[in-house]
């Protein structure tokens, strides 16, 4: 009890040396809590609005169907199995049809993917029930992204062109029945939603699906011949990874913060050690062991990780707090890198992380307060009180 | 009466034997495109919204399913190479060093920004074999009498519903075409404004290809030079021959 009342005595006494390394430190703190939490948000808005409009509880697949390889789209659609019919009768699950196709959007010819989906449905978060307007044309649904690239706009017709499932070509017109706005690129750049019925009839494809996406939470994994089904953890898995490697980088940024607030921790100690050496013999004649020592340079270094906390919270804590409040704004040039998350990213600052942090910043200033004191165990108590260095 | 009557039958049935069926017709006109071999050189002049380019390719073709194209100008596409076996198709580009394999939406794509895909290139030129065959016309084009003749598929997997052939009553050569999807749409033309004979066969020497759905002029294709029935050695035909 005596070295921490003494350690807070001395890192006070030290006046304003201390309270610049407080703020240094306590900028590490902000940033690294800022980045993961800012990183944290990303993550989980970019997976809740991906699993919202397109992987909804899960998903099987044609066991053909790779999003990837577009050289095997052509054959991957078969019957739905008998099992998933009756899922998709409940509204437990919706299918689409996916096709290749191009369209024509004012004499420049486009390649696309047609898919079609139950205008019905109840299992994405997209708008399709726009796609039940068939006055006697092909209703079609289309992303604002592939509105911008196509120049298209709601009540446009547009030339669409496609082949059926022997390969015979054909053509229509389809009217752009809505423009949607998502945050999901995936559904939106260079595709085009049409009825599911329409679609058998144009492609030749009756009662067919290339995939079907199960409701959220849906427990439904049966093993079913033809078909491959894929969970979340595995749909998800670019998009973590994606995450995992953004927080990887950033992290190089609150290292070498963390870095020069480390540094001038270590500059700090040694300089005390340099010039308490009369401070330090004389706590030694008084009966102070060398280990105490230690302990009271060593605590005395790492108060600067507490009182940087403390430093942190009072402005950095109404700055997150406001953060996750009104989200970070991200420039209009972000939603061209296909990242599912709108105009705002809202950070999310956990306890864990919160905790976690203050323990890392706490063990590394620890650990680099700790460093100089080793002198202090070949310190002699005669030479220490006539000044001469250890 | 009946002197007369005997004339008209006369006549009737020697109207007959005079005009071939459509089939008949469509399998002269195979006869006439398909050969053994040839080696050509051609010029493919793409008109675009910015003004046109013309890219020059020499082919090696075996029969009706086999070729190989290099290109020869301008400097950009010169040294890439497309290799047709069957029904597959690989390009090799010299910037890249690569062999490509153009499959599914690759063969939708513009053959070096023409109104060609390569998916046409794919096409069996054996009408014969795709198609039902119904003399619909006789019209007039480049001031040659010629039969407009319909042909509808025979089997489903054919990419042409439909076409439509204005063929040469003398030359047995197709001088206007036309290209429908399964519902009706017209999509591709082609017309040729010159033939010539070649080794007793006649040539289309120019002709438009155009994607109607798209704008602009279409493609123009001019053979500048064909030598038929040569003999071509196995190692030109190959995947080999891509990057040599």
């Amino acid at each position: 009890m005596l070295i921490i009342k003494l350690a807070i005595k001395n890192l006070l006494g030290a006046g304003l040396r201390t309270w610049l390394n407080v703020i240094a430190l306590s900028f590490s703190y902000v940033a690294i809590i800022f980045m993961q939490g800012l990183y944290a948000g990303m993550n989980n808005q970019m997976e809740a609005s991906t699993i919202k409009v397109q992987y909804g509880g899960g998903q099987y697949w044609h066991e053909l169907y790779d999003p990837y390889d577009p050289l095997s789209l052509d054959d991957s659609h078969a019957k739905i199995p008998n099992e998933i019919s009756g899922l998709i009768k409940n509204n437990d699950a919706a299918s689409i049809l996916i096709n290749q196709g191009s369209i024509y959007p004012n004499g420049r010819m486009q390649n696309i993917l047609i898919k079609g989906i139950d205008p019905n449905q109840k299992i994405l978060a997209i708008p399709t029930h726009f796609l039940n307007n068939q006055n006697g044309f092909i209703p079609a649904l289309i992303g604002g992204r592939m509105a911008k690239s196509s120049g298209l706009k709601k009540g446009d017709f547009v030339t669409i062109r496609w082949r059926d499932a022997k390969g015979t070509f054909d053509a229509d017109e389809v009217k752009v029945v809505e423009v949607i706005n998502t945050e999901v690129s995936e559904i939106d750049n260079g595709q085009i939603w049409i009825p599911l019925d329409k679609m058998r009839e144009m492609t030749v494809m009756p009662g067919e699906a290339t995939l079907i996406v199960l409701k959220q939470n849906s427990q439904f994994t049966k093993n079913l011949s033809g078909w491959e089904f894929k969970n979340l953890d595995f749909l998800l898995a670019d998009l973590r990874s994606l995450a995992t490697t953004k927080s990887a980088g950033a992290s190089i940024f609150y290292f070498v913060l963390l870095f020069l607030a480390m540094l001038a921790i270590f500059d700090t100690q040694i300089l005390s050690i340099f010039r308490r050496r009369k401070e330090m013999g004389t706590l030694m004649a008084l009966g102070m062991t060398r280990s105490t020592l230690i302990k009271l340079f060593t605590l005395e270094g790492s108060m600067h990780a507490v009182l940087a906390a403390f430093a942190a919270m009072l402005y950095g804590g109404p700055l997150v707090w406001y953060l996750a409040k009104v989200g970070y704004g991200l420039p209009a040039s972000t939603d061209s890198f296909g990242f599912a998350l709108g105009d705002r990213i809202y950070p999310e600052f956990t306890a864990l992380l919160i905790i976690g942090t203050i323990l890392l910043v706490l063990t590394v200033t620890s650990i680099v307060s700790y460093l100089p004191t080793r002198r202090i165990t070949k310190l002699k108590p005669t030479d220490a009180l006539r000044g001469k260095f250890i | 009466m009946k002197k007369l009557i005997f004339i008209m039958v006369i006549l009737f049935a020697g109207a007959l034997i005079a005009q071939p069926s459509a089939d008949e017709i469509i399998k002269k006109v195979d006869a006439n495109t398909v050969t053994d071999s040839q080696i050509a050189i051609s010029k493919m002049i793409i008109k675009g919204r910015r003004g046109s380019r013309t890219v020059e390719a020499k082919t090696w073709q075996r029969g009706s399913n086999d070729s190989f194209t290099e290109y020869l100008a301008p400097a950009r596409e010169k040294g890439t190479k497309m290799l047709k076996l069957g029904d597959q198709l690989w390009t090799y580009s010299p910037s890249t060093d690569r062999t490509i394999l153009i499959s599914g939406h690759m063969l939708r794509q513009s053959v070096m920004g023409s109104d060609l895909s390569y998916e046409d290139m794919m096409e069996d030129p054996l009408l014969q074999n795709m198609y039902n065959s119904k003399i619909i016309g006789e019209e007039k084009i480049l001031d040659r009498p010629v039969w407009a003749i319909e042909l509808t598929s025979k089997k489903d997997d054919i990419s042409y519903d439909r076409r439509k052939v204005w063929v040469d009553k003398d030359r047995y050569i197709i001088l206007k075409e036309e290209l429908y999807a399964k519902s009706g749409k017209l999509l591709k033309t082609i017309d040729i404004h010159e033939i010539k004979k070649f080794d007793g066969r006649w040539v289309a020497t120019s002709l438009t290809y155009k994607d109607v759905l798209k704008d602009g002029d279409g493609t123009q294709m001019q053979l500048d030079e064909i030598k038929l029935n040569q003999r071509i050695p196995d190692y030109i035909l190959s995947k080999a021959s891509l990057r040599r």
